[in-house]
């Protein structure tokens, strides 16, 4: 039945994909045959690992952790791989190629939480939790009311994410591969399903992997052919794209303009990133707390390296693509003058791949940027769908009376459903400004996930009350602040002036769900606050040492 | 775990030991990135043309890019030294702690 239905969908994403390449031949970009080739390959061997991962995903504990048996090592990759999305490969090399150094200041923020995570968060999430954040933040307090703030809080994190992966991979598609933005949206979301459905967190981990493989080969190449050029001398490279955008790219600009702005952006990145529910979720998928460790190490090792890969490739696409005649917008160049390319700044790493290596090297790096939206749908998904399944289902509905099988079910239709909302808010997104939705999701991760998260790992004195009012407040205060600031009240309702004066809540919001927390916890004098702070104890011998902790299974 | 595992483990010089190295490793690890992280953010916030000094006379390069780099590979030293020592030390002690709770 299962291996129908496989059959069944297969059939259904290819006769998509074949309607949209003869469609695709009347979009103003050519067709990309190397890229649809490169693409198939890549589609097909994840199709095979995810037929071998569904004959592997026996149980509920298969499903969300992969069994928990996935290496330090692979794990690491998988972190990266979610972290490496085509919007922070695409956006950061095109911003530095815009802006030079103000890309490499975005991308540090970006990067500096991962060593929190570890000093933090990792191991004593690793030795309380089973599937999700929320089996740590509900461990001593009341399962109902921590389960459903926690759910809640991931759902929106990651169907706000969903939406900006969603539009963006229709547009990258459309410009990339020739394809309608509905076909693109509607094979990114189908085979998004197949994976999840049927092959798990295991399927999801290693198409994770291969793509973080592949995406990082790909820009080792573009990296060291821009260097090549220039001898492998940094300086000389600099000195030619500062002979072309003049001196102020090897500066800071104005990304980070006024303390408040620079500390909230700070926050939302560094806090955001330990609140993100698909990154948490990873550190169940390794056997043990050495592992988990492990995997952080790796992972920042394998971002940072690509971070400095997207800054070089930045100053490469300046030296190589800009007024570069080839890849000249002469239609945008008419109207507004200057040195527009193809697609946007944001296609910079895509054209540099075709001036350093030809079409067929363009067609590898398109199918991966294809491969990397795939993969981290796939992943929030899968985060999605257990927040609904094992918080929601499993433990409010249920209150924890449901086998295995029966959760691992509602957690398949649960990403079905994920996957059609994902697919339907792509095309009604299309034409909206979708720039505030990232900055959000950061925003709700940091203010309702992280500091519920963080203090029922080390405070004795949480309580039920002081996590559930306070991780609200901070979740309502980071999505008002978001509608009265300068991108949603200015730039999207049309006001004259934001109510809310920065882009960045996160400074507000968490310190109001911090203090939210803070006060509600400590006027709480309910004998139900007594017991949960009596219960602190042995949960912080379990976080500190392991003992009792959840093990890998057997096979 | 049982009330009489906890309490236990609670008295235990290891757990105890344990406990208190880690949290001052962390806490000291923690401190170190955020001093380094804040302190470049609120340079580029307060005095960008501090980072906008050329490296050497007459070159582009400016010293910010070898500063944003480092910054970069800190924090992977960091999570570097944290792992090496927790997977030593800090989980030998928690063998130990482990080891003394099955004897019971």
């Amino acid at each position: 039945m299962l291996n129908r239905i496989f059959l069944f969908l297969i059939l259904g994403a290819v006769a998509v994909f074949a309607s949209g390449t003869i469609e695709g031949e009347i979009q103003k970009q050519p067709l990309n045959i190397p890229a649809i080739v490169m693409f198939v390959i890549f589609v097909g061997a994840t199709l095979g690992i995810t037929y071998w991962a569904a004959k592997r995903t026996k149980s509920a504990k298969d499903f969300y952790t992969a069994g928990g048996g996935i290496t330090g090592f692979q794990n690491g990759m998988a972190i990266a791989g979610d972290y490496m999305s085509a919007a922070s490969f695409l956006g950061i090399s095109g911003l530095v190629y815009l802006k030079g150094y103000d890309g490499l200041i975005y991308s540090i923020g970006f990067l500096v939480g991962w060593p929190l995570i570890l000093f933090m968060i990792a191991e004593p999430l690793r030795n309380l939790g089973k599937y999700t954040f929320a089996d740590v933040a509900s461990y001593r307090l009341r399962q109902k009311p921590i389960r459903i703030l926690a759910a809640f809080g991931s759902v929106a994190t990651v169907i706000l994410y969903l939406i900006a992966q969603m539009v963006g991979s229709g547009k990258l598609i459309q410009l990339l591969f020739g394809l309608q933005y509905e076909v693109a949206v509607i094979l990114v979301g189908v085979l998004m399903i197949l994976y999840v459905t049927f092959g798990g967190m295991l399927a999801t981990t290693w198409v994770q992997i291969i793509k973080a493989f592949l995406l990082l080969s790909g820009a080792t190449f573009m990296a060291i052919a821009v260097m090549a050029h220039y001898d492998f001398s940094f300086g000389a490279l600099f000195a030619h794209a500062t002979e072309l955008k003049g001196a102020e790219i090897m500066s800071p600009g104005g990304l980070v303009s006024d303390p408040v702005s620079a500390i909230s952006l700070a926050i939302a990145l560094m806090f955001g990133t330990a609140g993100l529910p698909h990154i948490l979720m990873r550190f169940f998928t390794v056997g043990n707390a050495k592992e988990a460790r492990k995997s952080v190490f790796f992972a920042t090792g394998f971002i940072g390296y690509f971070y400095i890969l997207t800054f070089t490739i930045g100053f490469g696409a300046i030296v190589m693509v800009y007024q570069n005649p080839e890849y000249l917008d002469l239609a945008k160049q008419a109207i507004s003058g200057g040195y527009p390319i193809l697609g946007g700044n944001n296609m910079a790493a895509i054209h540099l791949s075709h001036a350093v290596g030809g079409d067929f090297f363009l067609g590898f790096i398109s199918a991966v940027a294809f491969a990397t939206i795939l993969a981290v749908v796939s992943g929030l998904t899968l985060a999605g769908a257990s927040a609904i399944s094992h918080d929601l289902y499993a433990s409010v509905y249920k209150k924890g009376q449901v086998d295995g099988l029966k959760e691992m079910k509602v957690s398949r239709i649960a990403t079905v459903v994920l996957g059609i909302v994902a697919i339907i808010l792509g095309i009604a997104f299309e034409k909206q400004n979708i720039a505030f939705v990232v900055g959000l999701a950061f925003a709700i991760a940091a203010s309702a996930n992280f500091p519920v998260l963080l203090l029922s790992m080390y405070w004795k004195k949480l309580t039920t009350r002081g996590a559930v009012i306070g991780g609200s407040l901070g979740l309502a205060t980071a999505v008002l602040l978001v509608i009265l600031g300068p991108i949603v009240w200015v730039q999207i309702l049309g006001n004259a002036e934001a109510i809310f004066p920065y882009k960045y809540p996160a400074l507000f919001s968490v310190v109001v769900a911090f203090v939210g927390i803070w006060f509600f916890s400590i006027t709480d004098k309910s004998e139900s606050a007594k017991e949960e702070m009596e219960a602190f104890e042995a949960q912080y011998i379990r976080s500190q040492t392991g003992i009792g902790a959840e093990g890998a299974s057997e096979h | 775990m049982e009330q009489n595992i906890v309490d236990k483990i609670k008295v235990n010089p290891d757990y105890q030991e344990l406990v208190k190295k880690r949290t001052a490793f962390s806490l000291k690890l923690t401190i170190a990135m955020l001093v380094v992280y804040f302190g470049f953010i609120l340079t580029i916030a307060f005095d960008p043309s501090a980072l906008a000094a050329p490296l050497a006379e007459g070159s582009v390069t400016t010293i910010g890019i070898p500063i944003g780099i480092a910054v970069i590979i800190f924090a992977f030293i960091l999570t570097g030294i944290y792992t090496k020592r927790a997977n030593g030390e800090f989980d030998d002690l928690a063998n130990k702690i482990k080891e003394s709770v099955k004897d019971s």
